[in-house]
């Protein structure tokens, strides 16, 4: 399944960077029947990490009870105008998917 | 809104609920209902949509390969910024009044080749009709902070419009609905979901002006010719065809009625 | 796999089938597990999920908060943060008590981001949301109740 992009927005401001990020992704609980009463199985990220110019800034770990296209913010210091991030997904099925945003 | 299995049991909970509710506990349960739906709006997810949208705008498709980046929504080729706002409109190429939906239907056939059957027949969310969302969704967020401003002086509209007000008060179905059974009262709330009065301009440019939407309890964004069609299925109406004149229509009604309101695109409802 | 899936499931009957289904289809091949926390996610309570993270007894802590709305429209989408104000903070972690797993999420900051993060979780009823906070060797606990007028999971 192809998987789809990533919505990245960086600012820094004060020397602070502050992230904000929207993914793609069903987060399937694997507790939800379709129309015919069929389990829909489980098709959740896991992990998420986050880089600064390749440096990690945060990593996370999801379960199913993540919204459906998550939602994620979040702030470190340093980080300049231009700098480069990155933000890579991994779910349960292991597709995995990263997108690149720099900070304005 | 609901699964019309729970439908009776909230309408019941409503009524036994309602005269015991008091003003300042309601008033409170708003607030902090307020206050959920603007945490919510930094990072709506519409925001995957519309960037799909753009992405499929640029994108040579079809038999004739090409782009819709010369489509005409009503202000010139390939002009985007504010289009929705002053949507649905008469054009006079199609001789025909259009919403935005079936205005992209007629750019992706004649500038694309692509045959409008294949989204009026896709289901909702499927195939092409997702794709038409997804340029519904770029679409209307470039008209986000902009004025409705529907042009009302071709007879086309003003025929639209007469339709589109018999049809908003038509009742229908088993339950003997029309549109204005929810939507034409002052203050009227279902649940703790309050009804915009469709028939005033602060209540249609309420409803109109932050649609379309993501639609947080679907987890999708939804188009208006999605939001009618629903309308009509809680109604247990029949369901209109993907963009036949009674949705056009009732879209007209409640642009006009809304007419001067603010455009809040792509919105994000419960 | 999916088809796979299907078979097995017209033909296995039981909870416990079930279950074991569910737990063989979150190990697919090529997926890595090394890092995901398979037991915390997977634990149904507070004590177990708080015990699969290795959080022994953590202490209430005002400088811990929950941010969050009183009161969600639907329980699908909740926007919930945790911030800490405990320096040396390395760990946060979501937990929601009435949700079938307890565990939403958890954010291993490294130095120089900010005890701070915001996501939107699923809540299939009202329920008390608790933050967990690592610093050092120590855990702490803050929690709010928040209110969910329709649940989460399929309304």
């Amino acid at each position: 399944m192809a998987t789809k992009p990533m919505r990245i927005r960086a600012s820094v401001k004060d020397g602070v960077t502050e992230i904000k990020a929207l993914i793609a992704h069903e987060m399937e609980t694997g507790q939800r029947k379709d129309a015919n009463g069929a389990i829909v199985p489980a098709h959740f990220i896991t992990e998420l990490t986050a880089t600064h110019n390749g440096k990690v800034v945060l990593s996370s770990e999801f379960g199913t009870a993540i919204s459906k296209n998550p939602y994620l913010a979040f702030k470190f210091k340093g980080g300049a105008a231009g700098d480069k991030i990155a933000l890579t997904w991994k779910d349960n099925k292991g597709e995995t998917r990263t997108d690149e945003a720099a900070i304005a | 809104m609901l699964a019309p299995k729970k439908y009776t049991v909230f309408v019941l909970a409503a009524l036994l609920a309602g005269p015991a509710f008091s003003a300042s506990a309601s008033d409170k349960l708003l607030d902090g209902i307020n206050e959920y739906r603007e945490a919510l709006a930094d990072g709506n997810p519409s925001e995957l949509a519309a960037a799909e949208g753009e992405e499929l705008w640029k994108t040579k498709r079809g038999p004739k390969n090409s782009s819709l980046e010369r489509c005409d929504l009503g202000l010139g080729p390939g002009v985007i910024k504010g289009a929705s706002a002053q949507l649905p409109r008469f054009f006079k190429d199609t001789g025909k009044v259009q919403d935005l939906e079936t205005r992209l239907m007629t750019c992706m056939e004649t500038l694309q080749g692509l045959d409008p059957q294949a989204v009026v027949k896709a289901g909702w969310l499927k195939g092409e009709k997702e794709k038409v969302a997804a340029l519904v969704a770029y679409v209307v967020t470039e008209s986000n902070g902009h004025k409705i401003k529907i042009d009302m002086r071709p007879p086309e509209m003003k025929k639209m419009y007469e339709m589109g007000k018999l049809a908003f008060y038509h009742r229908a179905g088993p339950m003997d609905f029309s549109c204005a059974t929810c939507h034409g009262e002052q203050g009227k709330r279902i649940r703790m979901q309050e009804l915009p009065d469709l028939r005033t301009q602060e209540g249609a440019a309420a409803g109109w002006g932050s649609w379309p939407a993501y639609r947080v309890s679907a987890g999708q964004f939804w188009t208006m010719q999605h939001r009618l069609n629903d309308c009509y299925r809680q109604q247990r109406a029949a369901e209109p065809i993907y963009g036949a004149d009674v949705t056009i229509a009732l879209s007209v009604y409640l642009a006009a009625t809304a007419n001067g309101g603010k455009v809040v695109t792509p919105g994000i409802k419960r | 796999m999916n088809n796979q899936r299907r078979k097995v499931l017209k033909t296995g009957t039981g909870a416990a089938v079930l279950g074991a289904l569910a737990a063989a289809g979150l190990i697919t091949p090529g997926m890595a597990l090394a890092d995901w926390n398979k037991a915390a996610f997977e634990a149904k309570s507070m004590a177990d999920t708080l015990k699969a993270l290795g959080a022994v007894q953590p202490a209430d802590s005002k400088d811990v908060q929950v941010t969050g709305p009183d009161i969600a429209e639907n329980g699908a989408v909740v926007p919930v943060g945790v911030t800490s104000a405990i320096a040396g903070t390395t760990m946060l972690a979501i937990l929601i008590d009435k949700n079938p797993n307890a565990l939403a999420a958890s954010f291993t900051l490294p130095a120089g981001t900010e005890a701070n993060v915001q996501t939107r979780v699923k809540m299939g009823q009202t329920s008390n949301v608790y933050a967990l906070v690592k610093a050092g060797d120590k855990f702490y606990m803050a929690t709010k109740e928040i209110k969910v007028t329709l649940g989460g999971c399929g309304g």
